[in-house]
């Protein structure tokens, strides 16, 4: 449903810290001391968010995932 | 006698890699490589036919396929020259470049924190003092100059040092050792990147040695305390490891730091766009990565059949990525071939795809930022007394650039 709030998952197993997708989306993604990235906690985050798509296809291993319902 | 076979034409499949004449611009037979199709055919020194991807989306789609090998220790595992075979046959697979995971994933793992968003941006401020130290020496000393001995390379040098805890004094000892393991191009001078890699491990050896007495403050220090002291990790592999980012921080961007004075200088209008407005330099940045794409071919091994654009990858057959192919492909860009500062680059493969992306990236586009704008803003009148095309290029199956770089003022 396009503008309602969707779902992200990130497979922190697989990241290997390209930092691809906080570069892409600063407002949804971000790393851990780690170097492992994660979902800004309380970042909005809407079906219809280009950036966010571009995250997900900007990550070089596919860790990410918009889960539409 | 009639034939029962022959050798297939040079066009079915051209020999590989090719020669720029332009260091920026696609070697000339990229063109009809360009125009056969994303995932075609060529013919290694060796007369040995791998796969050649030039598409984008094929490239994508097979970059992180983990049928497809980086171990350079497999015995199909396809060489560009015989130089570069002999010297990954003789010294074991590099640790990350040259494995798999899961040995690739835990090494990757473990040195991740250190080049961290957050990491590199604290770093920024010695990368600048660093930029502008450098320009102080080069005006001191006065036009002509030689940029990338005196600008393009220790410039990286010392960020790289800074961020892996590398004394200071021990910098200068590494810049010609690492040119030698990456960049040296003939035959004869295999002997002295096998002497000068062996230098680097025995250099880090004694430094891990001497850290672990007396801790300093930098990324090899932080895997003494944990990794190693934890077990997690030897001596030996973290010396290759942490040597093998030393070399790749010093010799990549250094490259691109020269060839990307080389391409904006061509491009006055873009380059005084950049100058005028700092907020482009980021885009200019991925747009250069994307237009010379320096490290263009990287070679992998299929290790089970792949089905992709219509045709099969079979288990043993070796494929050659080319990252300048992909990076302009008319399906991912309008006018691939045009330099435009302003366009969104967002999807090249300059720093690969898949586990095997530059791990370096951040660092590297924070190097390549203060570099352009401390350099044109301290230099204005910089100049390049030759054509490009006129420039000492490095050779085709070895990273891409100038090897060296006469400026003026």
């Amino acid at each position: 449903m396009t503008g309602a709030d969707v779902a992200i998952t990130i497979a922190t197993d697989r990241c290997i810290g390209a930092a691809m997708c906080a570069l892409t989306a600063p407002e949804v993604f971000t790393q851990d001391d780690e170097g492992v990235s994660r979902l800004l906690p309380g970042a909005p985050v809407r079906a219809h968010d280009g950036r966010v798509r571009e995250a997900v296809r900007a990550c070089p291993v596919q860790a990410i995932t918009v889960h539409d319902d | 006698m009639t034939e029962t076979t022959s050798p297939p034409a040079a066009s079915e499949a051209p020999a590989y890699p090719m020669t720029r004449s332009c260091p920026y611009r696609m070697p000339v037979g990229y063109e009809e490589l360009r125009e056969r199709g994303p995932l075609t055919k060529v013919t290694l020194y060796d007369g040995r036919q791998v796969w050649l991807v030039a598409g984008n989306e094929v490239g994508r789609t097979l970059f992180p396929d983990p049928r497809l090998s980086s171990n350079v220790l497999h015995p199909n595992f396809p060489f560009l020259a015989p130089r570069i075979a002999a010297q990954t046959q003789q010294r074991a697979a590099p640790p990350l470049v040259g494995v798999d995971d899961p040995e690739h994933g835990r090494q990757r793992r473990m040195v991740i924190p250190g080049f961290g968003i957050r990491r590199i941006a604290a770093l920024r401020p010695e990368i600048e003092r660093i930029a502008e130290g450098l320009v102080d020496d080069m005006i001191e000393r006065g036009s002509p100059a030689e940029l990338l001995s005196q600008y393009a390379l220790p410039l990286p040098s010392a960020a790289i040092c800074a961020l892996l805890g590398v004394p200071y004094e021990d910098r200068g000892y590494f810049d010609e050792r690492s040119r030698h393991v990456l960049s040296s191009a003939g035959e004869d001078e295999a002997d002295r990147a096998r002497t000068a890699f062996t230098e680097i491990l025995t250099y880090l050896h004694d430094l891990i040695a001497r850290k672990e007495k007396q801790p300093g403050d930098g990324l090899i220090d932080e895997l003494i305390a944990h990794q190693l002291s934890e077990g997690s990790v030897d001596t030996h592999e973290l010396a290759m490891v942490c040597s093998l980012l030393l070399v790749s921080g010093h010799e990549t961007t250094s490259n691109m730091i020269a060839l990307g004075t080389v391409t904006l200088l061509e491009h006055p209008e873009q380059l005084a766009r950049v100058r005028a407005d700092d907020t482009l330099l980021p885009g200019a940045v991925e747009e250069l990565m994307r237009f010379t794409s320096i490290g263009d071919v990287l070679m992998r091994v299929a290790v089970e059949d792949i089905e992709i654009a219509g045709q099969t990858i079979r288990a043993g057959d070796g494929v050659a990525m080319s990252t300048m192919l992909m990076n302009r492909d008319p399906h991912a860009w309008d006018d691939p071939d045009t330099f435009d500062i302003t366009r969104s680059s967002g999807r090249h493969v300059a720093f690969g795809y898949g586990i095997h992306q530059c791990i370096g990236q951040n660092l590297a586009r924070a190097e390549m930022e203060i570099a352009f704008r401390t350099l044109f803003r301290r230099i204005p009148g910089l100049r390049v007394p030759v054509a490009s095309d006129r420039l000492p290029l490095n050779a085709p199956y070895v990273l891409q650039g100038v090897a060296e770089l006469p400026v003026e003022w």
